[in-house]
């Protein structure tokens, strides 16, 4: 999505990405960015929280509206009230699940040779 | 209570898929430089468009994974969002209004705060392959834009 962010950039389409993942943002790069700290999936606040949503996107707005030069980034001064340890329990690998998710890299790619022969244009998500 | 930090999701990823078996650790794009477009309207005056990972809850956007370009109304009641990275376990994305914001930006636009909403938003893969973002899905979106006459973008990845 950064990459989608600095071609429309180049463009002459200005933009503003708003999301949750500070690290793989900043690594690429983008010429606006309005940081929400919420667990990946809801970017613009709680979900049915519609004035906080509101407020997410006028914050994204204003960021689009001011910003003077690259890299400009903001922080949502909310946070995610349900689970406390969300930070932790994203993708972690534990002793409890490494087994599984090397049983389930096997699987993953048994499919993806599978699908590569009837749909070879089926891409591979990646967050 | 645990000071909060920033999860750090590539080394995270990184961890996680090594586990999975694979050897080869996914490379994000890196730049030193960063473009700038300055607006060249006022917010009142634009007309914004929309992008989002998330893709349409139909037939084909269920089946397919690529770009798709869809009328902003009637605001979508739900999305398609399995297989995207987002963290299930603590949180959901039926509600759609959490990540993508078509019926907030068409409030602000029926009290005056942007010109209009785009009469399409897009959904884009995050695609393994950074060749297919740059060179067939970006230059896509800015053609699907310019035909709409987008002055500014907003992008929500999940």
């Amino acid at each position: 999505m950064s990459l989608v962010a600095r071609y429309l950039e180049n463009s002459g389409i200005p933009t503003v990405v708003v999301g949750s993942a500070l690290d793989i943002i900043e690594h690429v790069g983008v010429p606006r960015y309005l940081h929400t700290d919420f667990p990946l999936g809801n970017p613009l606040g709680t979900p049915y929280d519609r004035e906080m949503q509101r407020q997410h996107v006028d914050m994204a707005l204003d960021l689009l509206d001011k910003a003077s030069q690259a890299n400009a980034v903001s922080r949502s001064p909310f946070s995610w009230q349900g689970d406390a340890g969300w930070r932790d329990d994203y993708s972690r690998v534990t002793d409890a699940n490494r087994a599984a998710l090397a049983a389930a890299g096997e699987a993953r790619r048994a499919k993806q040779r599978a699908m590569k022969k009837t749909n070879p244009k089926q891409q591979i998500p990646m967050p | 209570m645990k000071t909060p930090y920033d999860v750090p999701y590539m080394e995270r990823t990184r961890l996680y898929y090594e586990a999975q078996g694979y050897t080869t650790p996914y490379q994000w794009a890196h730049h030193e430089d960063t473009p700038f477009s300055k607006l060249t309207k006022s917010l009142p005056q634009s007309r914004v468009g929309l992008i989002t990972t998330a893709m349409p809850d139909t037939e084909q956007g269920r089946a397919e994974r690529k770009l798709y370009s869809t009328p902003s109304r009637p605001v979508p009641d739900s999305m398609f969002t399995l297989g995207l990275s987002w963290h299930d376990t603590v949180t959901h994305t039926r509600d759609v209004g959490s990540f993508l914001p078509i019926e907030a930006l068409l409030t602000i636009e029926s009290e005056g705060g942007i010109g209009s909403l785009a009469s399409h938003y897009q959904s884009v893969p995050t695609a393994y392959s950074q060749r297919q973002t740059i060179e067939e899905d970006a230059p896509a979106i800015v053609d699907l834009m310019n035909k709409d006459e987008v002055d500014v973008a907003i992008l929500v990845p999940l």
